[in-house]
């Protein structure tokens, strides 16, 4: 059994290389690693919970399962936009971490090779989200660590959870 | 779903079965040092758990393990066969508990993945020893024994029978058209054999030799003469339930001296010897007719307990898919009965509030069924202290004895698996800090051995587990010194209620002991009951008589599952209470509502004075505050401490299916006043307030 997985995950591994999922907020387009994205669904009633960073919206029932939302445009310090009817969540599973990001919209798939990359000029500087820049014949995408998105996050809400002792 | 653990299952069933062995091994060595000596029965249960482990263990290849499981089998094999060997119950007990160490250990290992690499060969090594010991120092005594050759018998009574052995008469009658009365008999006789553990004679003794005896027997009944250690209800038991038997007289003979026995023993004299040899197998089936050999079996297949067929192991994981499938039940069902497509309907909806009814009704059951099925008896968690009670006394030089009250208490096994540890702190305190030195205790006018009592039983929704000691109690005077030295103290001492005092124990960082033992005073361990409770919604209280004991008081929720909840409604947020910690609710009056300076509210019913929380501070988009009049107030209470919530309207009473919330959230500060989040019947999500700390962060304000 296990080896029948083996072979089936090789040809999936590489069917998911280099495949990002591109959305955009306001006029830029950023593309995430396909691998992280579990499904996309519409947006839904958000539950709010009281003491949270600002970009995390509260947490929204998916089937049973009550996951967090980040409002993407918070998180990158843009203004806040309200929602319509075209707003996605884009739901993202890294580490078994399942995390929900609203985005504006969600464009396509692209397949962005590593030869088509540079790296983001000063990853310190925007926060670290993008680490490489693609270049497309639609335009440059940026392409997002999606770990950085949720490590950082925690650790600004644990250092938030943290200042009240200090 | 059966496939769901391939890999893994093997594995998984091994550890499961090592760990249960493990604890029913311990208890037996325990329960035989506590009287000294090793029930028959006893030795035979450790002789077969070692020889289980010994062989998976080599099957699935953990060498070690079966290595020392071998030579402890070896111990027992060789316990088994000489009754008489002369050990010494507490070094066999400390080499068998060192062993049942190591091998929890190294399964321990195995489950978290790493390699089994303990080495037992010193422990074997010295198992081996003692074997060697106990066969030389037996075949002493036996040398001595067989010189006075009359004394034997009574000598080697007083050395196996580890309770004392009882003697027991019955009279057996069968059912009338049952027919050959004696090979009934002889089935009874032969099952006695192989289930209890006895020496027995009976009557007629010509059973299987002589056909007529079925006569006999069918005359005056059959007479069994028996003298066992185990318990004369159990074997009443055993033969009541024989097969074909119909009517027993079942008495206890009290006196050797007995006439009855006398006789017996007279009529069967030579059977005795008989029955002695009869232990070797070929001896009944040499004998034995075909046809009835047949039906011993199933009557034996019958008579075994049905109890253990009926067992099956479930993964938990399964457990717990399932119980999330019924909990989208409910929910899906809510939806459904409660759709507001219902309300555009014209017309009656009998039928279909009838056939709701229904499922409402069936979906309900399914809920208890998956409920029960999660609840275990505590006992497990009980017993596990003995072998800390026992560790504990013997390095602290001090005397004690756990009593168990109401083990078979049932609590949902994922609250039971977060008691485990606050239980063996609350134990450890016990013994370290509460049970006097037997000196001390002799001087005090108490008995020299302290008791530790465990008691588990259920209240309401809760599960109330005390643990008490009779050790010297708490003191006050020296807990409010060192609160105040640690500056734990908020208040004038002599304001504090000795409950309020004694709550200052589970205060992290508080330890009265002086000296630092291996076991307690560095001062974790009572901080850490209250958080592990905390995980699972319980609380602990403490009450103490100074000379005469303390005792922790421990409330759980039965299940954390389902809760009974009541919604509230706060602008477009929903919030839930549990309904247990509710006291009223009730529209407040504006000249009730007090404001103190720093702008806390507050409001005064019957005469006292409540904290008022507003939820609407509680919800993300902070809720403008409606005018107070308008609003309703819900007054909750946990432990002693109320404090009333504001809301903006009731929306109901109903069973929620507790989520947990993402860990991303359980990590901010965010999650501070909720316990968890539920789906209601429209499918948006409503937040459970924790009652408990709700109440508990007033109190900490109020007492500032």
């Amino acid at each position: 059994m296990s080896g029948n997985n083996v072979h089936e995950n090789t040809p999936e591994e590489d069917t998911q290389r280099d495949k990002y999922l591109v959305f955009s907020l306001g006029s830029q387009d950023y593309g995430i690693e396909i691998q992280y994205v579990t499904e996309i669904i519409g947006i839904q009633p958000i539950a709010g919970i009281p003491d949270l960073p600002e970009y995390i919206k509260g947490i929204i029932n998916l089937r049973g399962t009550m996951i967090p939302v980040m409002d993407v445009r918070v998180r990158f310090r843009m203004e806040p936009q309200p929602y319509h009817d075209r707003t996605c969540v884009i739901v993202i599973n890294i580490m078994d971490e399942v995390l929900g990001l609203i985005v504006e919209s969600v464009s396509e798939v692209l397949t962005i090779l590593p030869g088509d990359t540079v790296p983001a000029p000063d990853i310190t500087a925007g926060g670290g989200f993008v680490t490489r820049i693609g270049k497309t014949l639609q335009g440059v995408k940026l392409l997002l660590d999606c770990g950085r998105l949720l490590r950082d996050a925690e650790l600004e809400i644990s250092g938030g959870s943290r200042q009240p002792n200090e | 779903m059966p496939g769901a653990f391939p890999e893994d299952s093997l594995l998984e069933l091994f550890i499961f079965e090592t760990m249960q062995s493990l604890q029913q091994l311990e208890d037996s060595v325990l329960a035989g040092e506590q009287q000294d000596s090793l029930h028959p029965e006893d030795i035979n249960l450790i002789f077969r758990i070692m020889h289980t482990i010994k062989g998976s263990a080599a099957v699935m290849g953990y060498v070690n393990i079966s290595a020392l499981a071998h030579v402890m089998e070896d111990l027992f094999f060789y316990l088994r066969d000489r009754p008489e060997a002369a050990y010494d119950s507490s070094d066999l007990s400390d080499l068998m508990l060192q062993g049942i160490d190591f091998i929890k250990l190294e399964t321990v290992k195995i489950r978290s993945g790493d390699p089994a690499d303990g080495d037992a060969a010193a422990l074997a090594e010295e198992l081996s020893a003692y074997l060697q010991l106990l066969k030389i120092r037996t075949e002493t005594s036996e040398e001595t024994d067989r010189r006075q050759h009359t004394e034997v018998q009574p000598a080697k009574e007083v050395k196996t029978g580890s309770a004392e052995p009882g003697r027991y008469r019955a009279l057996l009658r069968f059912e009338e058209a049952c027919q050959m009365e004696n090979i009934r008999a002889f089935a009874v006789i032969h099952q006695l054999d192989e289930t209890i553990s006895c020496t027995f004679t009976y009557h007629p003794d010509d059973i299987i030799e002589n056909p007529d005896s079925a006569d006999v027997i069918r005359r005056d009944g059959f007479i069994i003469m028996l003298e066992t250690a185990a318990s004369g209800d159990s074997v009443a038991d055993f033969l009541r339930n024989a097969p074909y038997v119909c009517e027993l007289e079942f008495d206890k003979l009290h006196t050797a001296g007995d006439d009855v026995i006398e006789t017996a023993v007279q009529l069967s004299g030579m059977d005795a010897e008989r029955l002695s040899l009869a232990d070797t197998p070929q001896d009944h089936t040499d004998r034995k007719p075909a046809g009835p050999a047949v039906r011993d079996k199933k009557s034996r297949e019958a008579a075994s307990p049905p109890a253990q067929q009926t067992m099956i192991n479930v993964h938990v994981s399964k457990m717990d898919k399932l119980m999330d499938l019924i909990g989208e039940l409910v929910i899906a069902e809510a939806m459904v009965t409660q759709n507001p497509d219902l309300a555009a309907v014209h017309g009656p909806l009998d039928n279909f509030a009838k056939a709701a009814r229904h499922l409402r009704k069936i979906s309900g059951e399914m809920q208890d069924v998956v409920m029960s099925l999660r609840m275990v008896p505590i006992s497990a968690t009980f017993h596990k202290m003995g072998r800390i009670v026992r560790d504990m006394t013997r390095k602290l030089e001090k005397e004690a004895s756990l009593v168990i009250v109401g083990e078979e208490t049932e609590v949902d096994k994922h609250i039971i698996e977060h008691l485990s540890d606050p239980l063996m702190h609350i134990v450890r305190n016990a013994l370290d800090h509460g049970i006097e030195p037997p000196e001390e205790r002799l001087a005090a006018g108490k008995p020299r051995s302290g008791t530790v009592t465990l008691e588990a039983r259920h209240s309401g929704g809760e599960v109330i587990v005390m643990i008490r000691d009779d050790g010297k109690g708490l003191h006050r005077d020296k807990i409010i010194r060192r609160a105040a030295e640690n500056g734990l103290l908020s208040r004038d001492e002599r304001e504090l209620s000795d409950r309020e005092v004694y709550r200052l124990i589970f205060h992290p960082g508080f330890s009265t002991k002086d000296s630092i033992s291996e076991f307690s005073g560095r001062g974790v361990g009572m901080d850490v009951v209250v958080k592990d409770l905390e995980k699972v919604g319980g609380t602990a209280t403490i009450d103490s008589v100074p000379g005469a004991g303390s005792t922790v008081t421990l409330r759980i929720p039965l299940t954390l599952a389902i809760i009974d909840g009541m919604n509230v409604g706060v602008g477009s947020a929903r919030f839930t209470l549990p309904t247990n910690s509710i006291v009223r609710s009730f529209k407040p009056e504006q000249q009730d509502l007090l404001t103190d300076p720093e702008g806390n509210e507050w409001i005064m019913v019957r005469g006292s004075c409540y904290p008022v929380i507003r939820l609407h501070n509680l919800t993300a988009a902070a809720v403008s505050a409606s005018p107070v009049e308008q609003g309703i107030l819900i007054m909750v209470e946990d432990d002693g401490r109320s404090l009333c919530l504001l809301a903006d309207e009731l929306l109901g009473q109903q069973q929620v299916v507790v989520k947990a919330l993402p860990d991303y959230i359980l990590n901010s500060a965010g999650s501070r006043p909720f316990s968890g989040c539920t789906l209601l019947g429209d499918g948006s999500i409503s937040l459970i307030l924790d009652i408990i700390r709700l109440t508990s962060s007033m109190n900490a304000v109020s007492g500032q």
